[in-house]
Parts: structure tokens; sequence; C-alpha cells
């Protein structure tokens, strides 16, 4: 039965549930390992006894494939077929250079796909692969990213911000100013790494039904991978049908289908009506599944003898990859952070034959906000001033970009909150002013911000069961955030019911459309629209409806067209030691302060914001993917070399978030959580290691060896 | 080239052909279908893979099926009694110790292998005095639990859950 989507505008609801710390609704799945992940539904109907695919990746950054020999391959026990591009079925679309997978010669980066081998063992499959021989006519590549060689001005950046910025006369500023901060900070390539790598179930049908394709993929959107993978095998996004049930983990690189989907998809077509499965290896992830670009931040600051910001200036500048533009917004932050009459924000990009850069946690913020609140660190000792009274005398009044009013900034409550529990009045002013046995101390803060940002195309069903419990089903995924709990606790208060009287449904492209898990938005955008359908059901319906009634309907109320702009902001405290003799840096405290709006469950959220703060203190000390630019690929390319915070590198680290509701920008006067964690943290760290031992970092990783040169 | 071994999973014997390259991970999620262990690495670095192995915690990926014939197999599916909860298992959720889940069956099963070992007085790096009895301090519970990454970033709950475990 298809049912109308009618418009609603979602009005604020009476929180019951939500702002309670309902478990999560999947925790007894989850550590019971009953939880099936990407490549974990083979035994389910239509996806029993999967061939086995693995990829076979370049060896060269730059040429053409001149000849790919299977057969050592083929005579393989257990090898069933080898794809190449002349013989993997042909893409309707090919103009995404990314997912244009095995459709032509053409070698772009070093670790691109340039062959398939399916067996019917991953044994078999994966020596399989090992016994492609594919011959190259290899060109000469540019993989060396500098600021210098960025020189490509892009149309925009992620995802649709103007690429330059130039309000009131810097230059002149800068001239006149009695304080003036020049520095350059650099943020490492950076991968994402979620736990579960990137894996997809694919079965094609011979098309006599509505599904012709069938995907369980590890996506944060089921809806977003049909309809881009659709296309390009001349399909309805409607004829494909995605799932994913439990996602482990995605921090942006599951936000889009990258090349791995595609070939999954290619491969089962090649096979059909057998099912493929086909997990990304860790290695491969490296070079195919996207990560955050390396990015060099330019500042100039002036400043007036009392701290009054009068310019600010950010170039940044970054890579892109010759095959496919991602552009980070690494400078859009700077426009909004702080009051200063006349700023100045741009973005270059190198265009290098590497793998395609896409989005991290907070992509443009993370990188842009760690080079600009060092920079104020070293502004506010140029000014002899406290880094938090600094801040808090540049706090605007208003957008300083657009002008307009912000719905609640709350930054310097945050400041100020996080200073007193910190205990950060006792500070020393001087750095290198603390030593502890052979430890040298110091503390740091930094300011964070993230946009609330509300996503289109989303709607929410809601049918009333028997017994007055209700269904609610809308297609958006939960990939650890706790959508699942957060959304039932909503539909729970919008149905005025309980959560347990709520059967959700999430994660199916056969339920109605929703907007990926990114950007912080989920809760925001789909709690809008789960709240618009279960008023529009009351409207329509009544509270005791009769079993079966059902609406559909989305939200149109559109906050970000409206007087205000939308920000949460946060401010973040760190105690670092540095160990006098050997660099040694740890950080036994991290805390952060968080205005996010109405916290809709305390448990998922305090999980998300530690979550987040753990990624920044990994950042901080630990995570750079070094490519080797002779060859054009990561060459730290697994969990041993490309090292993420572990259990004993994390000590103590608190978030706590101050009491308030949006309500003009959610019915649940939440603004979402996800990615400000990450924001700002690294420079708290960095501007601790400065305090602790009088050496400015500009760059992260902060690693041992940049205290070492120091006069003891 | 096969082999047929057998293998107890969970309570449940088992037994299975397998490639002489297969590795117990592998057989246990391709050829038994069991997938409450969970693959993050396949090279030992992560964690992700843990189970008991003859009651001791192990890395599934690293090891060869046919090396382990007649082994006994727990995994996360099979700590607990019957239909309930292991205690570590109800302490993660008490303490939200996860996020996205897929670390969390290795996470589980290493922290019921490590408070074994420190039962039995097995030391760590951390471990001061390693002739006394094992006190299973925050650092020790981070430093032995450190084989097993959490992207979530989770640590404080997982933390606050082993620590709960090694009280009751």
């Amino acid at each position: 039965m298809s049912t109308e989507t009618v418009e609603q505008t979602p009005t604020p609801i009476t929180p019951r549930s939500v702002g309670t710390a309902l478990g999560r609704v999947d925790g007894p799945e989850k550590v019971t390992g009953a939880a099936r992940y990407g490549v974990e539904h083979h035994g389910e109907d239509g996806l029993a006894d999967p061939l086995y695919a693995w990829l076979v990746q370049s060896t060269v950054a730059k040429g053409a494939v001149d000849a790919v020999d299977p057969a050592a391959a083929l005579a393989h026990p257990g090898v069933v077929a080898v794809l190449d591009h002349t013989s993997a079925p042909r893409l309707e679309d090919t103009d995404d250079g990314e997912l244009a997978v095995l459709q032509d010669a053409r070698v772009h980066f070093r670790g691109q796909v340039v062959a398939l081998v399916l067996a019917e063992s991953v044994e078999a499959a994966r020596e399989g692969a090992a016994l492609v021989e594919v011959g190259y006519a290899a060109e000469d590549h540019d993989a060396r990213f500098s600021a210098d060689g960025a020189t490509y001005r892009p149309d925009s950046v992620n995802p649709a911000f103007d690429t330059d910025s130039d309000q009131g006369d810097v230059d002149a500023a800068l001239e006149a100013a009695a304080v003036v901060v020049e520095g350059e900070y650099s943020t490492p390539h950076e991968h994402n790494n979620p736990m579960e790598p990137h894996a997809t179930l694919a079965r094609w049908s011979d098309g006599d039904g509505d599904e012709v394709l069938r995907l369980v993929d590890s996506t944060q959107a089921v809806h977003g991978v049909a309809s881009t993978v659709a296309p390009l095998f001349g399909l309805e996004p409607g004829q494909v049908r995605v799932t994913a049930p439990y996602v482990g983990g995605g921090f942006g690189s599951k936000g889009m289908p990258h090349a791995s989907t595609v070939a999954a998809a290619l491969a089962a077509r090649a096979v059909a009506p057998r099912p493929v499965s086909l997990a990304v290896t860790r290695q491969q992830m490296f070079a195919l599944t996207g990560y955050r670009t390396a990015t060099v931040s330019r500042f100039r600051l002036g400043a007036d003898t009392d701290g009054r910001l009068t310019a600010v200036e950010h170039r940044a500048y970054e890579q892109t990859s010759a095959v496919k533009e991602f552009a980070e917004q690494t400078a859009v932050a700077t426009r909004m952070m702080y009051a200063a009459p006349n700023r100045r924000t741009s973005h270059r990009l190198a265009v290098l034959d590497v793998a395609v850069p896409s989005w991290m946690r907070a992509p443009g913020e993370m990188p842009g906000i760690f080079a600009h609140e060092v920079a104020m660190d070293e502004l506010a000792e140029a000014c002899g001033l406290d880094p938090v009274e600094l801040r808090l005398r540049n706090e605007p009044d208003v957008d300083p970009e657009s002008g307009k009013p912000f719905s609640i900034r709350r930054l310097p409550e945050c400041l100020e909150r996080g200073a007193e529990r910190f205990g950060w009045a006792e500070r020393s002013a001087q750095p290198r002013s603390t030593v502890d046995g052979d430890w040298w101390v110091g503390t740091g803060v930094a300011a964070a911000t993230y946009p609330g940002y509300r996503m289109p195309g989303n709607a929410a069903r809601v049918t009333a069961l028997e017994g007055g419990r209700y269904d609610v089903a809308i297609g958006c995924v939960d990939i650890g955030t706790g959508a699942r709990t957060v959304l039932t606790q909503i539909a729970a208060d919008a149905l005025a019911v309980e959560p347990a009287d709520v059967d959700l449904h999430i994660a199916d492209t056969s339920l109605p459309s929703a907007s990926v898990a990114g950007g912080s938005s989920g809760t925001s955008s789909w709690g809008a629209t789960v709240v618009a359908a279960a008023q529009a059901f009351a409207a329509a319906h009544g509270d005791a409806p009769e079993p079966g009634a059902e609406v559909v309907a989305s939200a149109d109320d559109d906050p970000l067209s409206g007087e205000h702009v939308f920000h949460s902001f946060g401010a973040v405290f760190a105690q670092v030691r540095v160990h006098r003799w050997t660099g040694e840096i740890r950080v036994p405290r991290l805390l952060g302060v968080y205005s996010v709006g109405r916290v809709v469950n305390p448990t998922t959220a305090r999980s998300q914001l530690l979550g987040g703060l753990v990624m920044g203190l990994s950042a901080a000390l630990h995570e750079e993917s070094v490519r080797d630019p002779r060859f054009g690929h990561v060459v730290t390319q697994d969990l041993a070399s490309y090292h993420v915070a572990s259990h004993a590198d994390v000590l103590d680290v608190d978030a706590e978030w101050l009491e308030e509701s949006d309500d003009e920008f959610t019915p649940m006067g939440s603004r979402g959580i996800g990615e400000i964690g990450i924001v700002g943290t690294a420079a708290a760290v960095a501007n601790a290691a400065y305090h602790a031992t009088g050496v400015r970092v500009r760059s992260l990783p902060v690693t041992a060896d940049r205290f070492l040169e120091v006069d003891r | 080239m096969d082999a047929t071994i057998r293998l107890t999973v969970d309570g449940t014997a088992h037994e299975v052909t397998v490639d002489t390259r297969t590795t117990v991970l592998d057989a246990l999620r391709e050829r038994l279908g069991v997938t409450t262990v969970k693959k993050g690495c396949d090279h030992g670095q992560c964690g992700s893979c843990t189970v008991l192995l003859d009651g001791r915690r192990h890395l599934t990926c690293l090891t060869l099926a046919v090396a382990q014939d007649g082994a006994e197999v727990v995994t996360a599916g099979g700590l607990g009694e019957g239909e309930g909860l292991h205690p570590v298992q109800q302490a993660f959720l008490d303490h939200d110790g996860y996020q996205c889940g897929y670390c969390t069956p290795g996470q589980v099963c290493s922290a019921v292998g490590m408070l074994d070992e420190a039962k039995q007085g097995h030391p760590s790096h951390v471990t001061e005095d390693l002739e006394g009895d094992t006190d299973l301090t925050d650092d020790e519970i981070r430093e032995r639990m450190s084989g097993n990454l959490c992207r979530c970033g989770a640590y404080a709950g997982i933390l606050a859950a082993v620590r709960e475990a090694a009280q009751a």
C-alpha cells in the first residue's frame, strides 16, 4: 500500500522520554554479537552461498592498464571469474570517476581497483587476486602535496559554501594593528577507520520483479546508496533495495558509496543471480574509502592592545584527487567564529594523482578550528591575556558573516563553566613553569563550534497497531550514534505513548526516504520528520486510532531560511604532561563543555561527545597517514602503523552540556552532537603542550620528537 | 588443500572442512555462519575477533583453523547462561561501553579473559609488584584492554564496565 506523503509543520513536543537515559534499544544484540553487520547476512533468503570478491589494486599512480592476465588466477582451485575493464559489465553513467569501476583502462591513483576476483572461498579469492597479472603503461605522476602547489580555486567547498570570502579591508587593518600574529598550521592526511571495514553483500535479479539489485551495505545512508547506485546501472532507485541494520561506525567514510559498493554490484551482475560478498580489507580502506585531506592553514590575526580582533585572515591549502574533486571547507568556520570587522578566507587545492578524499568527522571544522584556536593561543600570549579572556573579548553580537543573530550562542558560558571545573584560575601565566618529577605539566583551552544542519528529503510513516501501539518507520541508519534509541523516544513523546509502545523500523530503502547519518544532522532531520508524522497522524486520526490507520509525512519547516543562524559551541580544556627526557606526551585530563540544544538521551549523547573528544585526542597525538609521493600511496596502511587511540592512551575524559532547548531549530529542541567533540580538541592539547614546555607545535600530530630539542 | 577438523563453538560441536589457509575467524564466520565474532583488520591489530579459545582470550584472525582441531571456542554469543547475559555484558550495557557494537563482542570476550588472567596473578606492562596479588586499578584495566580498539571511543564506558565486573 502506498500512502501519499503529507507536509506537516512540526511543533515543539513535550519531553517525557526525551531527556531521559533510556538504554540503547539494540544493546543486547551488540554485547552478544547477535547484531549482523554488512557481510554477515549470507545465511538469509536469497543471500545464501555467495561468491567472495577480492579487489585487485593498481601498483602505479597514473597511466593505463595495458593487459590483465587472469590465467594463473583462473587456474587456482576455487577461483570462478576475474573481471577487468574489458570484461566487467558496463555502467550507464561513468561521470563519477571514483564510481566508474572497471569501465576503462585509465589509472588515476595507486590503489585504484583494476580487477576483481570471484571465488568459492575467501581464501581462494585472496590468493586469486595475488595471482592476477596486471601490466601498465605507467606515466609520470604527481602525489606530493605542498601549500605552494595548491593553486586551483574550486567553484565551491564542501558541501556548497563559497570558496572565498572578503569583508572589510584585511590588509589595511593588519597594517594598523597593534598586535599581529602570523602562522602556518597544518594537519596530516587522516583515515576514518571505522571498526567495521566497508562491506557489501550484493545480488542481482533477472529484472522481472521491482527489485533488481539487492544490497546489504555498510553505509550511513541506505537511500543515498540506492539513489547513487541506481543510475549507474540504468535503474530507478526503487529497483535497488538497500538495507544496513547494523553499521560498525563510519565517521563520514560511509556517508556516500565508494568504489567497493559499485564493484560488488558489478560483480553480482556478472554472476547473477548468485550473491557476492565483498569485504574491503583494512589495508584497502587506505586507498578506496575516503579520508581527510592534509591541510595547511595560513593565518594572520590583527588585534588592538587589549586583544580585540581587528582582522582575521585564513588561507587554506589542501589536496584533492585528479579523478574526483573534494574541497574540504577548512576556513569556513573562521567566517563566524569571532568578531572582527575585517575578515578574509580562501581555499586552494592541489589536484594530485591520489586517492579520493572525502568526509571525515567534522570536515572543515576539525582542521580549520585546530589552526584558528592555536593561533588564538598565540595571540593571547602576544597580548598578555589569559586565553579564556581573549575569547570572551571577541564574542560577536551576531553572526559576523551574515549579520543574522544566532539562535543560541553560549560559548562564553561553556568557557566559564569549563574553566571553573578545570581549576583554570590557578593556572600560571608562564609556559614551562610546572615540573612534576620528570614531567612538564601544562593546561590549554580551545573553543569549538559546529553548524546546525537540517537535511531535506525525509519522510516518516506512522501506523496504528493494536493495543495503543504504533509502528514508526523511517529509512535512516544507526551507525552507533543511538539513532534507534533516540528516535524511539522522540516518537513516543510525539505520540504521547511510552517508548515500549513504539515499534521503530529503520535502515531499509523499503521505508520512507531519509537523509544521511552525517553532518550531525541525523537526530534533527529524522526526529523533526518523525514528530511531523506523529502530529499529522494525530490530526488525521486522533489519539485513539483504528489499528491500520496510517500517515506518511514530511516536515515542511525550514529553520535555516529563517531569521537566525544555528551553531553549537563548546570549550575544550586539556591537561598535558610531557616527559623532559623522552618527549613522551600524555593527556591525563580532557574536558569538553557544550551548548548543543536539548540533549535527547544523556547516555548516548555523553558517549557521542566523549567519542568525539577521544577521536580529537587521537588526532592530537597519533594519527597521520604518510603518503610516499614517489609511489603515490599511503604507506601507513594498517592499524599498527596508523595508530588510533587505544584504551591506554585515554585517561580522564569528561563531557558536560548546558541545559537549553533550541525550539526554533527542531521540535525536540536538539541541535546535533556527533561532530563537535572532535572540534577544538587537538588545539586544546597543542596549547597545553605549549604551556607545559614552551614549545609551540603548529602541525599535527603532536609527537614526542617535537620536544627533544628543548633547552632543559 | 582441505582438512576436516572438530571445533566446539559456544557449546555446539561441529565438524567442519576448511582450507588449510583458513583462519579460525573465517572458519567461524564463513564456514559455520558464526558471526558473533567480528573481523576488523584480519592482522591481529584491532582485537575485534577476540574469543576465548580453550579458556584464554585469543585473536582468531591470527590462528589457523587446522592448528586448533578439537579446540573449544567461546564467542560473545556463548558467554551467557542460556538466554541471560554474562555479568560483563550486562556491565557494558549499564555503562554504555559501546556505540556501534562492532568491536564489542571482542571487548567483552577480552574482558572476561583478562579478569581471569588477573585472578591467576598474571602481571601486565604496568604492574609494579610482579610477585603480589594483582590489583585491577584503572591503569591496569586500560593496559590490559588495549589490544581491543574502539574507534567510537567508548573507553570510559568500557573502563567503568570492566571495573564493576572486576569488583563483582
